[in-house]
């Protein structure tokens, strides 16, 4: 029996905590310096003007202090981590071509399986490089692009370089432009004028090596009145040291078009997850985040959308679970710019066993933004007296005619409620699970199936381990 | 043995001294249906609670059997399981989990108690068919089974819907607290209905109310007055036209007299 089939597992014996032996091709130094940019950027083969943003993003990444906010951030070794790994030669193309013990790990993860079933493209990424690959030729005859973000700069420079760092510039925050600096992997997708993908594209996440950050880089470009939903995945195995996952996403979703992007994350306890994620909705567009976040040692992510176009609608969807020694610092941020436009942020937050979750959330309407309408809707749900939530919510708004919602709810896991699920038969822990499973139900039920099912058990997990 | 046994059962307020039951005795069994009357704050709730396994009360005296076995020893679920049902006066609401999932995990839980202890889940269609049986003979719109369970419904649906539950979960003996309350004329029609065909052989009521109206409903076979945490008078179901008639006053006299 692998160790995916520990039935009780709390959090603390992470469900996916094997990890395959190293043999990367490259590894790069512990630390940072310019020279193993160049490194990075020489084995890559990329263009002059990448290694440039590089190694000005890392000038800016050096000048910038790290955040005074949010989470605590001082268990980060800058000099501990390594950048830059790649594991195999090639990029495959096939399952065939991927190597045995990274193929272990996917069955493991069941990758090939989902695969199977319904996906119409996967990228996977394993460690910095993405390493498999499929893309169904209906969606090649279309135009559309995805692929590893290294590979859509080598074959597709002009697209890229157009939107490159438009929406996020590395001067943005300190951890964006140190991802700037060192990137690696990710994915590209664009999608042309009036195509619709109606199957999620889909993308599976893992960091192996110890104190290895991974630095993906994500760029989707939605073409006007076309859609895309874009699915990520994430899950860790467990080491003793910290690791530092500092991703961004940049999203550009033309006139009347539509994305939405879903991740749930569930990094092991000692990852430090800072991502930056940003969109732009134009004319008529809709851009929606669904960010699950379980895991992790600490996790600071605040998907962002700016409504630059009349009547675009952005809505972000987040849920978080904090456990033992974790802090979620979570939540979203909208920028209303143009007339008429809408926005949705829900927040779901669960802190158990001395867990901390807070809601951190910009709502920003610019004067120009008149009649544009927002609510935000945030619960925490604290299940031991141990734990804790808190919500920062910032308002700001410079237009008239606005129309503005703020609800904030706190509940406790409460004796009488598990006692009148008992009362029907349910075991102590089916009933905490039950009611955890039913209060993140906004939130399951916008995701696709698989995902929700794998949410609600991971959330069982978590709650099996104390109660009962 | 008779299936439900109670005696001499002293229940204070967990963690407190503060005393509710005060030496409660009574005996049922399937088949029959008892009644419990008395008045406000009297302990009648808390009984049903007791019985239940609600963590917060704590029994200080006295014993339950239950189909021959130490009631008390069990947690809620185990009571579930062993056939007591309890549909509550103030049922809790379960935002986002829909009353056919619900109550499908409850089935679920009680078929797993085969002698082994493995799971034997319900088959999808053969749950669906039951469910609509049971709403069916309830009267219960079929679009509500897929609402959260009491989130949101009326005082009156909450009570229809502990009694769906009783229907699915067919116990040996079911404690309905107030049920009647909160029902209009004909949903009480209704409901007793449901009570009336489920009661038989396989199962036995004790219906807790305040009023005579159920009881015309659905036929005690004995009433109990239970007044500041003891049953101070049983009988036959004459007794409840006699409090109608004449109130829990003149019953305090006779007791203290
Ligand atoms: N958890 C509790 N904390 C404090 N007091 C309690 C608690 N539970 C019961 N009581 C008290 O015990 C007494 C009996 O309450 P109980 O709910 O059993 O009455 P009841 O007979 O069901 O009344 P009603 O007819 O109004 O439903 C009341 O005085 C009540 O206030
Ligand atoms: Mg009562």
């Amino acid at each position: 029996m692998g160790s995916i089939e520990t039935p009780d597992v709390g959090l603390g014996d992470y469900k996916w905590g094997f990890h395959d032996e190293e043999n990367p091709v490259i590894k790069t130094e512990r630390g940072l310096d310019e020279d193993i940019i160049r490194q990075i950027s020489a084995h890559k083969g990329e263009p002059q003007w990448m290694l440039d943003f590089r190694l000005e993003s890392y000038e800016i990444f050096k000048s910038k202090p790290m955040p005074n906010w949010g989470a605590d951030l001082t268990g980060i070794d800058f000099d501990e981590i390594y950048y830059y790994l790649k594991p195999a030669e090639a990029n495959a193309r096939s399952w065939d071509d991927v190597p045995e013990t990274i193929k272990n790990t996917f069955e493991r993860l069941g990758i090939p399986e989902a695969e199977r079933k319904f996906l119409a493209g996967v990228g996977a990424q394993y460690e910095s490089e993405v390493i498999y690959h499929s893309l169904k030729t209906e969606l090649e005859d279309q135009g559309v692009l995805f692929l590893d973000t290294d590979q859509a700069l080598l074959q597709h420079e002009d697209l890229f370089r157009e939107h490159w760092a438009t929406i996020i510039p590395p001067a943005d925050n300190k951890f964006a432009a140190l991802n700037s600096a060192v990137w690696s992997g990710g994915s590209f997708i664009y999608v042309p004028p009036g195509v619709r993908i109606e199957q999620p594209l889909q993308a599976y996440f893992r960091i192996n090596a110890q104190n290895m950050g991974q630095f993906e880089r994500t760029l989707i470009i939605v073409d006007e009145g076309a859609y895309v939903h874009y699915v990520e995945g994430c899950t860790a195995p467990t080491y003793s040291s910290d690791s530092l996952h500092s991703a961004v996403v940049e999203i550009l979703v033309k006139k009347g078009g539509r994305c939405r992007y879903t991740t749930i994350q569930n990094w092991s306890n000692n990852v430090y997850n800072l991502v930056t994620k940003r969109a732009v909705a134009e004319e008529d567009a809709t851009m929606e985040w669904v960010d699950g976040n379980l895991g992790s040692k600490v996790t600071m992510k605040y998907p962002a959308v700016i409504l630059k176009g009349e009547r675009a609608h952005g809505e972000i969807l987040s849920i978080a679970f904090a456990g033992e020694g974790q802090h979620q610092d979570a939540g979203g941020k909208v920028t209303h710019v143009a007339p008429n436009t809408t926005s949705v942020i829900t927040s779901k937050s669960i802190s158990k066993d001395g867990g901390r979750s807070s809601y951190r959330g910009l709502l920003r309407v610019n004067k120009d933004a008149e009649e544009s309408k927002s609510k935000v809707v945030c619960d925490a749900l604290i299940i031991d007296p141990e734990s804790r939530t808190d919500t920062y919510p910032y308002i700001n708004i410079a237009a008239d005619q606005v129309d503005i919602g703020h609800e904030a709810t706190v509940s406790k896991l409460g004796e009488e409620q598990i006692y009148y699920l008992m009362s029907r038969g349910l075991s102590e822990a089916e009933a905490s699970a039950l009611i955890v499973a039913g209060f993140i139900e906004p939130i399951t039920k916008e995701l696709p199936l698989e995902y929700a099912v794998e949410l609600n058990r991971l959330i069982q997990l978590q709650m099996e381990g104390s109660v009962g | 043995m008779p299936d439900l046994v109670i005696r001499n059962l002293h229940a204070t307020i967990a963690d407190t001294d503060t005393e509710i039951l005060k030496g409660i005795d009574l005996e049922m069994s399937r088949g029959e249906i008892h009644a419990i009357m008395g008045p406000n704050g009297s302990g009648k709730s808390t009984l049903s609670h007791v019985l239940m396994g609600h963590p917060g009360y704590e029994v200080t005296a006295g014993e339950v059997l239950f189909m021959g076995e130490d009631l008390l020893d069990m947690a809620a679920d185990e009571r579930s399981r062993a056939g007591l049902f309890l549909s509550f006066q103030y049922p809790f609401a379960v935002p986002g989990v829909t009353v056919a999932n619900f109550i499908r995990m409850a089935v679920n839980a009680h078929r797993k108690g085969g002698p082994d202890g493995a799971d034997d889940p319900i088959r999808i269609p053969e749950f669906r068919k039951q469910l609509q049986e049971a709403m069916e003979l309830l009267e219960i719109d079929k679009s509500m089974s897929s609402r959260s369970l009491n989130d949101g419904f009326s005082g009156g649906e909450k009570k229809r819907f502990e009694i769906l539950q009783m229907a699915m979960l067919k116990p040996k003996i079911a404690i309905l607290d107030e049920t009647d309350s909160g029902l209009d004329i004909d949903a009480l029609r209704i409901v007793s209905g449901g009570i009336n065909a489920l009661v038989g052989d396989d199962m036995g009521a004790l219906i807790i109310t305040h009023y005579q109206r159920i009881l015309d409903h659905v036929k005690p076979d004995r009433i109990h007055v239970l007044m500041d945490g003891r049953i101070v008078r049983s009988g036959g179901p004459e007794l409840a036209h006699e409090l109608e008639a004449s109130g829990y006053a003149g019953i305090a006299e006779e007791v203290s007299a």
